[in-house]
């Protein structure tokens, strides 16, 4: 991709994000189910439930609706959540930094082990052994997240009792944190003991989102490490005697890494998805644990902003992995 | 060997049996696999040992049979409201194969709808299709079937609702790009030349050679769609009330796993039989059907 061609996507973000407002938007308010008739107490007179509907601007025809929230979100203000009776803004803001924290955790994990994976199945191509490493690389791939975090709890959680199964932190344990970034935060600040709390919760879930990603890494890494060493410059430094490792290494994996970044990038997005069904399974407190809340409350409001948060990750992720792609071949930098 | 079956006089058959020996292990382990599912969700009410919505709250959490305090009667135990386990799986694998059934062919008739106007046409109406499916990808699809199957309501309809509109772009992208291809080879321009409507091209001639993409593609969905069944239950917005499914069970399950682990671990096993098994179907029917694999 050309910087050109980075500079219209730029362009593109604000109305790609005004659409997906548009869309949830309407797809929220045309449907039946009332949200008010949810939060009024029995014996709520029908002047009561008008003055509430009134506050929460859903008197107004959808146009009007829109308008109105339109106007406030560009002030950074995203309405008040009607289940949770706070500022939108600052509960996702609050939540958000756990999710982020899952997801880099989780993407952490699936690279190392992809690299593992490749570089074994690298190693042992062309023998019996391939088999294995393909085979078990295919069941990781067709069991999705959320069973892996079924399976996982079960095991390390239940039948052997190793880990806790939900929550970010053991009640218990009261630290005062600064920010919502509980893990950097105790790493930053050397309190060892807390971080150590903080991943015996994560490690699960991360793991569940990790598997899959580390599948599909390992298969692709493989594939495209098994192309570039066939190609003319491998062969060529074969000729001149370098050892195998040092042609993988030096010559084979720069280039292999290219399609690895492109596809494992999109994949990022997804294990991003994936954190709304595992958090869940591990009461995990991040904003895909609030957004099924949300759902089932029928909080319009936060809803709407959570899409709009998931929304910004996912274009902010696929901006950043074409930034990647870029920096990393050489023919498209110059292009 | 595979040609001299195809250019033999007995012709068909023979080629059916080379075909599903192409297919391998994986069409045979995925066929057996999809073949007990369906044949449990059909015969359902035969062989449930119990009523799945009957209430005993006297032998309530029975552990299964073979362990120790659990009763015969109960293969494998009762849940926490004392309903029998083994009956709740075999009537949920009857709500995950009609969702499967019908969400996956619905899904399928759209997107192949699109993909084959988006693609014969080209022009304008490729562009606007090829957004639409765009925008459609840009969100997590997820949470869309949450957010889609909690706003249309509780219910066997919206979950299948949800699946469709999630998921018929899986279909669409495909057939699209596949129709682009068939059209360009020479029978398409043959059938244009003796002067066929684009209509009937695209019926007489197109569809049928999409046939062997759309069958591959329509297993994964299957797979697909049991597991977007198992989330919504899971979550709590799929069939309301008793209905057993596999996610509801999960999620009854979660509540007590430390004193039922068993109530848990048995729809998981289901479900990833079930997913494999479409998976591996999908696999081998690919080998077998793929002209280009054939050779």
């Amino acid at each position: 991709m050309r910087w050109g061609e980075i500079i219209r996507r730029l362009v593109l973000i604000p109305p790609t994000l005004v659409g997906v407002a548009v869309i949830v938007f309407v797809l929220l308010r045309v449907v039946p189910g009332d949200p008010i008739a949810m939060m009024i107490p029995p014996g709520a007179s029908p002047a009561d439930i008008d003055r509430l509907r009134a506050f929460y601007g859903l008197d107004q025809s959808i146009p009007q609706q829109f308008i109105a929230w339109f106007g406030q979100a560009l002030d950074g203000n995203f309405g008040r959540s009607i289940s949770l009776h706070s500022q939108v803004f600052e509960l996702v803001l609050a939540r958000l930094p756990a999710t982020l924290e899952l997801a880099l955790l989780a993407t952490l994990i699936a690279v190392a082990l992809g690299l593992i994976a490749a570089s074994i199945g690298t190693q042992v191509r062309g023998r019996r052994a391939e088999w294995l490493v393909d085979g078990g690389v295919g069941i990781l791939l067709s069991i999705p997240d959320f069973l892996w975090a079924l399976i996982l709890l079960l095991l390390f959680g239940v039948l052997m009792p190793l880990l806790p199964i939900s929550g970010r932190i053991d009640p218990e344990i009261d630290v005062g944190f600064h920010s919502n970034f509980y893990l950097i935060e105790s790493l930053l600040t050397a309190r060892f003991d807390v971080a150590n709390a903080l991943l015996h919760h994560m490690i699960l879930p991360a793991l569940a989102l990790a598997l899959p990603f580390a599948a599909l890494l390992a298969r692709v890494l493989k594939t495209s490490l098994a192309e570039a060493e066939d190609q003319d410059y491998a062969q060529v430094a074969r000729a001149r005697g370098f050892s195998r490792s040092k042609i993988l290494l030096r010559e084979v994996f720069p280039n292999a890494l290219i399609p690895t970044v492109a596809l494992g990038g999109v994949q990022v997005t997804l294990l991003l998805g994936g954190t709304v069904l595992v958090e869940r399974i591990f009461s995990y407190e991040g904003i895909g644990n609030m957004a099924i809340d949300a759902v089932i409350n029928r909080d319009f409001p936060l809803i709407q902003g959570l899409i709009l948060t998931f929304a910004v990750l996912f274009i902010a992720i696929n901006l950043a992995v074409d930034l990647l792609v870029t920096l990393l071949d050489p023919r498209l930098r110059h292009g | 060997m595979v040609d001299l079956a195809l250019d033999s006089p007995v012709g068909r058959p023979s080629r059916w049996i080379a075909g599903l020996k192409r297919g391998g292990p994986r069409l045979w382990v995925g066929g057996a696999l999809v073949g007990t599912l369906m044949l449990v969700a059909l015969l359902a009410p035969l062989i449930a040992p119990h009523n799945p919505i009957e209430q005993d709250l006297m032998s309530a959490q029975l552990p299964p049979a073979w362990s120790a305090g659990g009763e015969p009667a109960f293969w494998f135990g009762t849940d926490s409201l004392g309903r029998c386990v083994l009956s709740r799986l075999i009537y949920s694998a009857r709500t995950a194969v009609a969702v499967a059934l019908i969400a996956a062919s619905l899904a399928a008739a759209i997107g192949i709808a699109f993909g084959l106007i988006a693609g014969s046409f080209g022009g304008w109406v490729d562009q606007a299709t090829s957004r639409l499916i765009d925008v459609w990808m840009a969100f997590p699809p997820v949470l869309l079937s949450i957010v889609l199957a909690a706003v249309i309501g509780a219910g066997l309809t919206s979950v299948i609702a949800a699946i469709v509109v999630v998921d018929w772009t899986r279909f669409a992208r495909v057939v699209r790009a596949e129709t682009m291809v068939q059209l360009q080879r020479d029978y398409a321009a043959a059938a244009r030349v003796i002067g066929l409507s684009r209509g009937a091209i695209l019926r007489l001639e197109i569809l049928p050679n999409l046939i062997p993409l759309v069958v591959t593609l329509l297993a994964v969905e299957m797979g697909i769609a049991i597991l977007v069944e198992v989330i919504l239950s899971f979550v709590g917005i799929s069939v309301t009330g008793d209905t057993p499914t596999w996610g509801g069970m999960i999620a009854e399950g979660r509540q007590i796993v430390y004193q039922a682990p068993w109530i848990m671990a048995l729809p998981i096993g289901c479900i990833i039989s079930s997913v494999i098994g479409f998976n591996l179907l999908g696999d081998g029917l690919r080998t077998v059907l793929d002209p280009v694999q054939r050779r």
